[in-house]
This record gives C-alpha cells, sequence and structure tokens, in this order.
C-alpha cells in the first residue's frame, strides 16, 4: 500500500466546521469590513454610500476642517497627558500595594471598581461633581478661598482636563492591577540581592524591577493607547463635545459626520485615519512582541 | 504473523524539522521494547505516532498486521499510560477507567466486568468511587495504567510514565509493571530517558538519537559490546573512558601508552590501522590485589575522590586524558597517593575515530 | 546528643524591636487611605445626592450627607424620568439591556469556547492565520466598522432590532474571548487530550465531557467580562438600535444630558448608581475573578 495522507479537506472537518464563525469574522467582518470603509473614504458618499470617486477630496476637507484639528489636537493633549499619569499613578498604586500592606484587598477593589462602570456613569458622575455651583469649586469657595476657581466642564481652555479627570479614575486601576500582577510576577529573589547588596528600594525599582517588567508596560501601553483612541462615551456623557467644540475627539467626529450630518464620506476618511492611527502603534508592537518567536520547540 | 508492531520507512517532519528520519523497527508479540535517549531525541514523537496521535509525514505503521496508518488512535488496539498520568480530573477513578468503553458502546456488564478485573490486577479497589485529586502519584498512575488495561488491546503504550513520581515509588512502580508484563504477556513499548529503567525491564532498548536508532539489542549487548561511540557514552553510569588513539599493528596507542588488543572480539574479525578510539568502563578497572591478574597495569596519582557509599569514584589521568575508577566503597585511598590499575582489552569498546562506529 | 550550654549573652538579642507607628508606616497607611478616599468620593457623591431632595441641594454642596432621606428620586428616574420625549424613566432601557445582554453573553462565550478549543487543541491549516486576523480584530478602531456593519444588518433585517445588537456584541466579543480560551485550553495538559483520543472521544466528546467540565474558572471569567463589556456599552447600543430598543446606558445618557429645563440633579444621579448597578454587583462580587478576567484578556494577549 503507498503511504501518503487523507483527504485534507475533510481532516478535522468538525473543528473547521465549529470554527467557521471565526473565519466568518475575521475575513468578512473584520477584513472586509476595514477593506470597505477605506475603499468608500475616497467617495463622495453622503446619505448613502455611492462608489462615486473624488479621490483624496474627503481628507484634504478634513484636514482643513476645525472641528477635526481641535478633535485631533484633544486626543494628543488628553492622550499624552492619561499616558503619562495612568502609568505614573498606576505604577505608584501598585508599588504601594505591593508593600505587604493590610487591607490590600478591600484597597485594591476600591481603587478598581471605577473601571467595572460604564463610561458613561464615569462620564455624569464627574460632570456632578465639577459642577460649579455645588461641586468642587463651591466647597473650597466654602472653606473661605472665595477666589478659588475651578470649572473645568464651564471653561473651554480647560475642559479637556476635566475629562481627563475623569478617565484617571475609571482607567488607572485597570493599570494598577496590570502593574501588581506584574511586581508579583518578578523573581522575590532579586529583591533579597538587592536588599543584601544594600540598593535602596527606590533604586531597585527603577534600575531593575521596571526594566524586568517590560512585558507587562508594553501590553499595558498597548491596552491604554487603543483605549484613548477609541474615547467617546466619556466626552459624550460629560460634556457632548462642548463647550462649543472644545472637548470633541476623532471617535465623536466619525459618529456625528456618519450619523448626524449625513455626511458618511467624511466619516470614513475619518474613520480611516483612526485606523492609521492604531496601526503606527500595533503593528510595531506585534512584531516586537510575536515576530522573533518561533514555533515547535 | 509473528510480529505485533512494524514501523516501515516512517519519517515525520514539522516544517522542515525531520524528527524522525526513515525509521524501521520490529516488535515481536509480547515483547518489552524500551525506546530510550535523551530529550528531543524523537522517542516519544514515535510512540505518538504508533498510538496515532501525530500524523506521519511519510510511511507505514502496522499493527497486529493491521496497516494502521491512517486510524483513529481509538482503533488500533493500543493503550496508552502517559507521564502526566492524565486522568480526567472531573471523573472518578472508575469514570476513567469506563470513559473509553462507554465511547466504544459496550454493554454495561462488560464494561462492569472489565473495571473489576482490570482494578483487581492494579489492587485499586478501594479507590474507585474517588477522584484523581484524592489519588497519591502512585496511586494515580495505577488508575492510568488501569485505564490502558480495560480497553483488552494487545499492545501498551508508556510514555515516562515513572518520571513524575519519587525515586522510591519510581522503583516500586517498575517493579510492578514488569510483573504485570510477565502476567498479561501482551506487547509493551515504553519510553524513557532513565537507563536503570530501561535495563531493568527491557527484553530489547533501541537508543535513539537525532530521530534515528543507534542501537537495538538486548540490555546486555548495549551494555557490553556498545554499537557506535554515542550508545557507549550513553550508557552507564558513571559514564566510560574515552582514549583518541590509533591502532598499529595490532595495538592501540595513546601517548607513551600501548595497549596490545590480544582478546578483544573485532566485529570485523581483525585489528586495521588507523585512527580509532578506546572506550573503558570505570567498572571494568580493577584495583587492589587482583590488578596483577590483568593484562595492562598501570600506574596513577589519585587526584579527586567522590565517595557514594557503595563505591568510591577516583578521578586520575592516564596517557593525557582524564581517566575515572571505580573503587569499592571501603577501599582506604587518599588524595595524592599512587594507584595501581589494571585494564583488559577483552572487555573493552573500540570505535573508529572518524565513523565511531564499533571495531 | 551534641551537648550544649548556655552562656550569658550581650548586646542586641532576639527580635528586632519594631514600632507600630514607624514613619514608614504612618506615610504609607495616610498616602493609602486618602488615594482610597478619593477613589471611592464619586460613589458616596452618588449615593448621597441620590437620596436628596432637590431643595436640599439647591442649599447643599455635593458632600454633604442627606438630612432628609428620600427615596423618590429613585422612583422617578425608574419610572419616570423623561428622555427626550417619552417619560418611562430607566426601566424599559434596564429590560432592553437584560434582553441584550443575557442572549449575547450566552452566545459569544458558546462560540469563543469551541474556537478557542479547536485552536487550542485541533490546529487545522490556515487556523493561525485566521486567529492572526481576529486578534488584529480587537484592535481595529471600532468607528471603521460601524457602518459595514449597519449595512450588514439591513440587509439582514436585523438593523435597530435588538437582535441586531446582539449579534454585534458576539462578533466584537469573539477576539478577546477566544483568545481567552484558546490560552486557557492550551495550558490544559495535552495529554489528558491524547488520552481522551486514545478512549476513542471526537472533536464534541472531547470538548463536553473533558474541556467544558475542567474550565469553569475560565467560564465564569468570560461571563464576568462579557456581562460587564455588554451591560456598559454605548456606542454600539447608540448606533444600531431605536427609542424603542436602547440599551440602559443610552436611555440614561439620554435622560441626563437632554432634559430641558432644570436638571434635576438627585434624579440623574439616582438612574446613574441604577445604570452601574448591575456591573458593580458583579464587581463586589465576583472580586478576584474579575481581577483575574482582565489579567487574562490583558496581560497574556
Amino acid at each position: 500500500m503507498a503511504s501518503g495522507r487523507p483527504n485534507q479537506l475533510f481532516r478535522n472537518k468538525s473543528a473547521k466546521i465549529a470554527a467557521i464563525p471565526m473565519i466568518v469574522t475575521a475575513l468578512f467582518v473584520f477584513v472586509g469590513g476595514t477593506i470597505w470603509t477605506v475603499v468608500y473614504s475616497f467617495t463622495k458618499s453622503g446619505l448613502l454610500p455611492r462608489l462615486n470617486w473624488v479621490g483624496l477630496d474627503q481628507y484634504e476637507r478634513l484636514w482643513a476642517t476645525r472641528k477635526w484639528l481641535v478633535a485631533i489636537e484633544n486626543l494628543a493633549i488628553y492622550g499624552v497627558c492619561m499616558l503619562v499619569l495612568v502609568f505614573v499613578i498606576g505604577f505608584i498604586l501598585a508599588a504601594l500595594i505591593d508593600q505587604k500592606i493590610r487591607f490590600e484587598n478591600t484597597i485594591r477593589t476600591i481603587i478598581l471598581y471605577p473601571y467595572a462602570l460604564s463610561f458613561v456613569v464615569t462620564g455624569l458622575v464627574w460632570q456632578w461633581m465639577l459642577n460649579p455651583e455645588f461641586g468642587v469649586q463651591s466647597i473650597v469657595r466654602d472653606l473661605g478661598w472665595e477666589s478659588f476657581s475651578f470649572d473645568p466642564l464651564y471653561n473651554a481652555d480647560i475642559a479637556i482636563y476635566g475629562v481627563l479627570i475623569a478617565g484617571l479614575w475609571q482607567g488607572s486601576g485597570l493599570v494598577m492591577v496590570l502593574m501588581l500582577a506584574g511586581l508579583r510576577g518578578i523573581d522575590q529573589e532579586v529583591w533579597k540581592a538587592a536588599r543584601v547588596d544594600g540598593i535602596p528600594a527606590w533604586k531597585t525599582y527603577i534600575f531593575i524591577v521596571i526594566p524586568m517588567m517590560r512585558p507587562v508596560f508594553i501590553t499595558t501601553l498597548v491596552l491604554v493607547v487603543t483605549g484613548i483612541v477609541k474615547l467617546y462615551d466619556l466626552i459624550v456623557a460629560q460634556t457632548g463635545g462642548g463647550p462649543g467644540i472644545s472637548t470633541e475627539v476623532p471617535a465623536k467626529y466619525v459618529y456625528d459626520m456618519m450619523f448626524s450630518a449625513n455626511n458618511l464620506g467624511q466619516g470614513f476618511a475619518a474613520s480611516t485615519m483612526m485606523l492609521v492611527t492604531v496601526a503606527l502603534i500595533v503593528i510595531p508592537w506585534a512584531v516586537l512582541e510575536f515576530g522573533g518567536k518561533k514555533h515547535h520547540g | 504473523m509473528n510480529n505485533s508492531v512494524e514501523i516501515k520507512n516512517l519519517d515525520l517532519h514539522f516544517g522542515a524539522v525531520k524528527v524522525l528520519q526513515n525509521l524501521n523497527l520490529e516488535i515481536g508479540k509480547g515483547e518489552f521494547l524500551v525506546l530510550l535517549g535523551s530529550s528531543g531525541c524523537g522517542k516519544s514523537t514515535l510512540l505518538n505516532c504508533i498510538a496515532g496521535l501525530l500524523d506521519v509525514t511519510a510511511g507505514q505503521i502496522h499493527i497486529n498486521d493491521t496497516n494502521v496508518t491512517w486510524s483513529e488512535p481509538s482503533e488500533r488496539g493500543i493503550g496508552m499510560v502517559f507521564q502526566s498520568y492524565a486522568l480526567y480530573p472531573q471523573m472518578t477513578v472508575e469514570g476513567n477507567l469506563s470513559f473509553g468503553l462507554k465511547n466504544a458502546k459496550l454493554p454495561k456488564a462488560e464494561i462492569a466486568k472489565r473495571v473489576k478485573r482490570a482494578s483487581e490486577i492494579l489492587q485499586i479497589e478501594p479507590l474507585l468511587k474517588r477522584k484523581p485529586a484524592a489519588l497519591s502519584g502512585g496511586q494515580r498512575q495505577r488508575v492510568a495504567i488501569g485505564r490502558a488495561l480495560v480497553r483488552d488491546v494487545d499492545v501498551f503504550l508508556f510514555d515516562e510514565p515513572l518520571s513524575n513520581l519519587d525515586a522510591k515509588l519510581r522503583a516500586e512502580l517498575r517493579v510492578e509493571i514488569k510483573r504485570l508484563h510477565q502476567k498479561l504477556e501482551n506487547t509493551m513499548i515504553y519510553v524513557t530517558h532513565d537507563q536503570i529503567e530501561a535495563m531493568t525491564l527491557a527484553d530489547r532498548i533501541a537508543i535513539m538519537r537525532g530521530g534515528q536508532i543507534m542501537q537495538l539489542g538486548s540490555p546486555d549487548d548495549i551494555y557490553g559490546r556498545p554499537l557506535n561511540r554515542y550508545v557507549a557514552d550513553f550508557i552507564g553510569s558513571p559514564s566510560m573512558n574515552f582514549f583518541d588513539g590509533a591502532i598499529t599493528n595490532g595495538a592501540f596507542t595513546v601517548g607513551d601508552l600501548t595497549i596490545p588488543l590480544t582478546g578483544y572480539d573485532f566485529v570485523s574479525g581483525g585489528p586495521v590501522d588507523g585512527a580509532a578510539t578506546l572506550g573503558i568502563r570505570p567498572e571494568h578497572v580493577v584495583t587492589g590485589e587482583l590488578v596483577e591478574n590483568e593484562p595492562i597495569r598501570i600506574d596513577v596519582d589519585v587526584e579527586l575522590i567522590e565517595p557514594t557509599g557503595s563505591d568510591k569514584l577516583i578521578d586520575c589521568e592516564v596517557a593525557g586524558h582524564p581517566f575515572r575508577v571505580r573503587m569499592d566503597g571501603q577501599a582506604q585511598v587518599s588524595v595524592g597517593e599512587k594507584l595501581r590499575i589494571g585494564i583488559d582489552p577483552a572487555r573493552a569498546s573500540l570505535f573508529d575515530a572518524a565513523t565511531e562506529v564499533r571495531l | 546528643m551534641v551537648e550544649t550550654s548556655s552562656v550569658p549573652l550581650t548586646g542586641p538579642q532576639g527580635p528586632k524591636p519594631r514600632k507600630a507607628l514607624s514613619r514608614r508606616n504612618v506615610f504609607l497607611y495616610g498616602t493609602l487611605l486618602l488615594i482610597t478616599l478619593y477613589y471611592a468620593l464619586p460613589l458616596y457623591v452618588m449615593i448621597v445626592t441620590s437620596l436628596k431632595g432637590m431643595p436640599e441641594i439647591r442649599l447643599g454642596n455635593v458632600f454633604s450627607p442627606p438630612v432628609e432621606i428620600t427615596f423618590q428620586p429613585w422612583a422617578k428616574a425608574w419610572s419616570e424620568a423623561c428622555t427626550g420625549l417619552t417619560c418611562n424613566g430607566l426601566s424599559t432601557g434596564f429590560w432592553n439591556s437584560v434582553r441584550i445582554t443575557i442572549p449575547s453573553v450566552i452566545l459569544s462565550i458558546i462560540i469563543a469556547s469551541v474556537n478557542g478549543y479547536a485552536l487550542a487543541n485541533w490546529k487545522f491549516k490556515g487556523a493561525d492565520a485566521f486567529f492572526t486576523i481576529l486578534i488584529f480584530g480587537a484592535f481595529i478602531p471600532y468607528q471603521i466598522l460601524l457602518y459595514p456593519m449597519v449595512i450588514m444588518l439591513r440587509e439582514m433585517g436585523l438593523y435597530g432590532s435588538l437582535g441586531g445588537l446582539v449579534l454585534v456584541h458576539t462578533i466584537f466579543g469573539m477576539p478577546i474571548l477566544t483568545l481567552l480560551f484558546r490560552n486557557y485550553f492550551t495550558s490544559l495538559p495535552e495529554e489528558l487530550f491524547k488520552a481522551a483520543r486514545v478512549d476513542g472521544a471526537g472533536f464534541w466528546g472531547i470538548y463536553f465531557r473533558i474541556m467544558v467540565p475542567m474550565s469553569l474558572p475560565i467560564f465564569t471569567v468570560a461571563m464576568i467580562l462579557q456581562v460587564t463589556g455588554i451591560w456598559n456599552d454605548f456606542l454600539f447600543g447608540v448606533v444600531y438600535t431605536g427609542p424603542d430598543t436602547y440599551p440602559m446606558t443610552v436611555s440614561l445618557n439620554n435622560i441626563v444630558n437632554s432634559t430641558q429645563g432644570v436638571k434635576e440633579y438627585n434624579v440623574n444621579m439616582a438612574a446613574t448608581i441604577l445604570t452601574g448597578l448591575v456591573p458593580l454587583t458583579i464587581y463586589f462580587v465576583s472580586g478576584r475573578l474579575f481581577v483575574r478576567g482582565i489579567a487574562a484578556g490583558a496581560v497574556k494577549g
């Protein structure tokens, strides 16, 4: 009898049938949908998608629109501040909690609960907390500092920072949990060695522990950044993009163009720009993380 | 109809990596064959191919004169025991034993009969209602063997079944597996990296390296007449002493030492001049009063002593090569002393320096 | 026995003395207390505001505890508050969310667990390629897929219906859940799978008899992840449903942000708590599993 293999197509038949939803989703929705949107971003689609080509017109108009430029600027401010602060706060919290403290579970539970809430809930709570008549500003004034002024949601210049406060409140717990997992994953003998060598704790963190936590940092970074790009619900709930257009963000721009302004082409072009941004971050990460590894040891 | 398992021209590639290369192996009915080798030699891979858990790239596998190359594992007439026991944690011992039989849709009475018989043989009847988590390592492995036993098959496959147990338990279960084989008289193919296990259990041992069989033979053959330098080095602990020298005029010379090869049983019939390697097992070196009976006698300086209780291992130097000698544990010897040792070339092994094949 | 004798000791001996109120401890616990208060404050504010009457709110500030406790704002938020034109409160949204969340969670977990199992144990040619695409799908900004999905749902006649939103959640939940299940099934001993094959169990036999019973923790983690994720969703709700089928988050936003005239802060806060109640309950009850869900979904990615 000649040796060979049974028909490839019908081997693992059940597994292939079971994977159909995944294959359909991957190819039809994710790949197909992305290509569709990118293709239609070069058309003049208005209320309905239409294949009347206009080249790069939509992109030129996009970058000439003030609302989009404000949205990009806001995203940059929010993004940079969020990134830096969420990492600093998250790491410090994790380091504090990692000091073999009592009530660890209670403290961790309280710091993380905002993450379980909807952005809409977060946005509304902070809208209320930052209300100048009844919230933080009025309390400080009642304490005797009459000229104190802190009304980010009513002051176009600093409104985005009001959103940042809410975003940090909700997101820092996640970073703390991930960092804590990273800290706990480090070989405890490193600490013993540092102690025997007489290295102060802060130096051990900066020069030994943090470099060892590189994988956790990178994963957290990717998560935080993709979260920042998706920023939408929080803005809608907390400020609605206002005052004026001072807290517009790209995700909201896309939604407004597609579903309120009947300007699909603009929406497609703007969402394509969002995809490009994410791709610039995710692809280098994926190459670093998975590119070097070989399969089958 | 004499062979239980036949492997013909078997190849297995993972992408560009050739894990098994043109492997041929015939295992007789009722034989206990051990596949021995260091990790990555392909021994477990071969076992998985026989079980049908891996698809082969080329070649055939026959079990009981049936070509099973494309058959499902459950249709091959094999039972398998794994290193990690692989007991289904959510099922009781009884459930574990009967799972395969239920899948084969056997009648209930037959299942009960087989489970009873297997649990009697392995003395696990009191454990039948327990979950695997409530068992000790030894008990778990017994259940895993039982799972192969209930299948009532001719071929048992063992994939390093004792590696997860501590030394004492391992020795106990080793004896038990040997008894089981004597009682059941079915074919057993047993993968291990432990040479003591291989030596004690096997009718024949296949030593593997790089996806090929380096030597197939009885434990005595493998130990006494290793076919090549790899096998000679792999088998035996402490390992064999080697001298890289040459054969000239029927004698082996290395440095200023000449060893006449009278009494050495050449594979090819007689000595041929050329570069060669001589191997001597530390336990074949004679010390004490018996030295004078040996054909070759050498004086060495004792450099290091490793007492193991029953033995003393002596490190010294012979003809510029590091050399180890095994002495009795009670022998009186100290570092720096002169020691007289005796060697018999008839018990040594000679290999061609280039091909590393036995001469 | 070896003889020992006691020698009189001088100098430091025994345990090193430690002060309970060392400067380090004061600093550490002080900082942690302040931080904890900061994180807990909004929840406190939500609760106290929702229990006050409007006159009391106008007089005080957000932190002052209620003098006269009233549950009237809660009742109003639940059944009377106005979302734009209609005044049915949050109850409609709540039940919509329930009807969206339950089938979405079940459907997405079934599909993802079977996918993950196929990927972990029954690799076929091309499986890794599809999986890679799926994982990249987790990072694609949803905005780029919003409209293609609108067209798809419209073609299927599901646009604006609860069923459509269920489908959307199932699709967008697939990447992270499949990853979660694949990683978990890969971590189970491979020999168990081999043993089951020798025992003659097939694809579904092994899935139902061996894998599922061993994987209850990961199913719980997936459930927590999905219930909170789907309950908290706003974007898909607002895009793919209509006023009759809006989930709770969308109703909440409409109640608070599209009110004309005087803002009823107490009703707003009561509505906000009501919306947050489901995920908060799950969070406080599940505790460690919730954390494990985030870590599993995130760190292993």
